[in-house]
């Protein structure tokens, strides 16, 4: 083959002289054409080059031209702390209700069962969480009225991975007033059902120690005003539980929001869709449609009842107990909360002027009392605007969390996507001009990089819709339930008041409290502001 | 074996032509790549579906060697590029951009069935322009302009010379 090809060069190389010859050119000159010939790829990457440096030119000056159209330009992101580790005192924390929240929880604290950490080496997402900062904590007492789920809590517990903090013993407490007499623990995390939220509060806080309150914060008024006056008494350090804030995309999305952006806001919609069994609250069965273990000698259903109307043991109740509404408020509950803290947290909003609320079981129909279907209109006449509330448990068709304003709407998922309005006053000149346009978002925000990239094609469109499960941080994927136990903990360690404090607790805890009592009633619920109470 | 003496003028324009489009097609693909640092392949391994998705799925849930393929990628495309434009190692990079770019078409092939949640250029069933480009590499392969019209000339020139001073010896 070799050779063959060496042939035809000579035949060639004698083609080309006898050539020359014919046109008289010397060999000097064969070779010097031949050498250009050689060059021939010389002008095509000239000219790539040339227009690839054109495009960065034009890009660069878009997007420059674009941002600060926007005010953009100006923004300033600030720098996380994040990873820089220091001794700290070792803060001891007892954790009352071992479900499946309590379990992520523990992850977010350093502590994790050694059969999960086998998993997530095989998925390799161990790695992430072992890199997670070191909040220095202990879990030194777990309550649950279910043993399998408190056995389950102290070998999560006692599977410390971290050696600084062995020597602290695990204790099992069988009642939560067990653990708030100990004096060995300085700080709770409540993760029960939520019909236990609010005394369990009040009594904890009562009790002395730094309380971290899964949402949704009380299940009636008493009891939340009851947590209200006790929290805000005390020196405790308060946190209702809503990860959600701690991605660092609401932090741009806040900074956008702060620059007015997207001009006055009148309208915001949020959605929960979802559209499976487990969605849906029932959860008694495993994933081979088992049921799942629990029977009332394992279960201490007295306690587990509390102050709920008696019922006889029931395994649908324990598992699935967001069904009823003597447990729960469903929907707002479970999914809104999240929902209202994310918009309390940027545009605080507070308490609404009024809540009308309606829908219906129109999917899942078994025994349950709690709707699937539920829209929620929240007035704010004194902020003008409007929050509302769509949820739906039959249909997971992906609706964002938009902010709408005059000039631009915002979807705020686990990345931001800005579209510029049509009828804009502020970008007017932008839009006539044909810098900016309308038709579609023009801007996402990246929690990748913490910068601002310009929406260039339509795949990127499309990816802009996706997002992570964790946020990003200095190129680390971090866990945000970890970020905000951490919060949580820095500020009972410098004495600071966390994100979703008391105060926004309570004003998210009024919102929900309205919008479940304008379900009940079937009417349109007001708040009245001088007697603190719900009319 | 066909040589590019052997080939009429026609001949010869189209395939250069071919060449330099080609060449900078996957060349600027590569570029965009190396200016976007935050491009990473996994968006488009998680489409996967036919014989490849089970590779694709282990890639993506592989964070070291999901970065060993980006970077394969991205410097793979800008070597294959500038080869075909410059005609230099035309053969391997024509050979294995070929293979390249058909990898590429197999893990997200159009075939009856397979839907993909990214949009598609164009209306596409079984054929698709990803394999029309596969295919024309390889016959950019199997009809070379590199040895007059590419920076290989100096490679195979100087083979001759030292095969011109074998035959004197």
């Amino acid at each position: 083959m070799e050779k063959q090809d060496n042939n035809s060069e000579e035949k060639k190389i004698n083609e080309e002289s006898s050539l020359s010859d014919n046109t008289k050119k010397t060999p000097k000159d064969v070779s010097r054409r031949n050498v250009l010939k050689a060059f021939a790829g010389v002008p095509v990457a000239g000219l790539l080059g040339f227009e690839l440096l054109r495009k960065i030119d034009y890009d660069k000056s878009k997007r420059q031209r674009i941002i600060q159209e926007l005010g953009l330009d100006k923004m300033e992101f600030s720098i996380p702390d994040y990873g820089r580790e220091q001794k700290q005192d070792i803060i001891r924390i007892g954790i009352i209700g071992f479900g499946r929240r309590a379990e992520q929880l523990s992850a977010g604290l350093g502590f994790m069962h050694p059969e999960e950490m086998r998993k997530r080496e095989n998925n390799n997402t161990l790695k992430n969480w072992l890199e997670q900062e070191n909040l220095h904590v202990v879990i030194t007492g777990i309550c649950d009225v279910f043993d399998q789920h408190a056995e389950r809590g102290l070998t999560i517990a006692n599977n410390n991975i971290r050696s600084e903090t062995s020597s602290f013993p695990v204790r099992r407490y069988h009642t939560y007033q067990e653990m708030l007499a100990d004096k060995d623990i300085d700080a709770v995390i409540i993760s029960t059902p939520d019909h236990h939220h609010g005394h369990m509060g009040i009594d904890a806080t009562k009790a002395g120690k730094h309380v971290y309150l899964e949402k949704s914060v009380a299940h009636t008024e008493e009891e939340l005003n009851e947590l209200y006056r006790v929290v805000k008494e005390s020196h405790i350090t308060f946190q209702l539980g809503h990860q959600i804030t701690q991605s660092t995309v609401f932090k741009q999305a806040k900074e956008i929001i702060d620059k007015n952006v997207l001009g006055k806001i009148t309208l915001i919609e949020t959605t929960s869709n979802r559209n499976t069994a487990e969605g849906a609250w029932i959860r008694h069965l495993d994933n081979k449609g088992n049921p799942k273990p629990g029977d009332e000698k394992s279960i201490d259903w007295t306690q587990w009842l509390g102050n709920t109307p008696y019922v006889p043991f029931s395994i649908d109740r324990f598992y699935n107990w967001t069904k009823w509404f003597a447990y729960d408020t469903g929907m707002i509950g479970q999914l809104f909360t999240h929902e209202f803290d994310a918009v309390n947290q940027l545009v605080r909003i507070g308490i609404p002027k009024s809540v009308s609320s309606s829908g219906g079981i129109y999917y899942w129909k078994d025994n349950r009392e709690m709707p699937d279907s539920l829209h929620c209109v929240f007035e704010y006449p004194d902020k003008e605007l409007t929050l509302m509330y769509s949820g739906n448990l039959a249909s997971s068709r992906s609706r964002g969390r938009v902010f709408m304003g005059h000039d631009a709407s915002m979807e705020l998922g686990n990345n931001i996507k800005i579209t510029v309005d049509r009828n804009s006053t502020q970008y007017k000149k932008g839009i006539a001009s044909g810098l900016i346009e309308t038709g579609s978002p023009m801007l996402s925000f990246n929690p990748n990089a913490g910068q601002i990239d310009a929406v260039t094609s339509a795949s990127e469109k499309y990816y802009a819709d996706r997002g992570l499960t964790n946020t990003v941080i200095n190129g680390r994927q971090v866990d945000v339930t970890h970020l905000h136990l951490r919060e949580w903990l820095s500020c009972i360690r410098e004495k600071k008041t966390p994100s979703a404090n008391i105060e926004v607790a309570y004003e998210e805890g009024v919102a929900c409290l309205m919008a479940h009592r304008s379900y009940l009633e079937r009417r349109q619920v007001f708040w009245d502001d001088e007697n603190k109470k719900i009319i | 074996m066909i040589s590019e003496n052997n080939y009429s003028k026609p001949q010869l324009i189209f395939l250069l032509v071919l060449r330099f489009a080609i060449g900078w097609h996957v060349l600027f693909e590569g570029i965009s790549k190396v200016l976007n640092p935050q491009w990473t392949s996994a968006n488009f391994l998680q489409e996967s579906q036919g014989i490849l998705s089970g590779l694709s799925g282990w890639i993506i849930s592989n964070p070291n060697i999901l970065a060993i393929i980006d970077f394969m990628n991205i410097w793979g495309l800008v070597a294959i590029g500038l080869g075909l434009i410059f005609g230099f190692l035309f053969k391997p990079a024509a050979i294995i951009g070929s293979f390249l770019v058909f990898i590429y078409y197999l893990s997200v092939p159009p075939m009856v069935g397979y839907e993909y949640t990214l949009p598609s250029d164009g209306s596409n069933l079984i054929v698709n322009r990803t394999l029309i480009e596969a295919v024309a590499l390889f016959g950019l392969a199997l009809f070379p302009t590199n040895k007059i019209f590419g920076l290989d000339y100096f490679i195979y020139s100087s083979n001759k010379r030292k095969f011109q001073n074998g035959k004197t010896r």
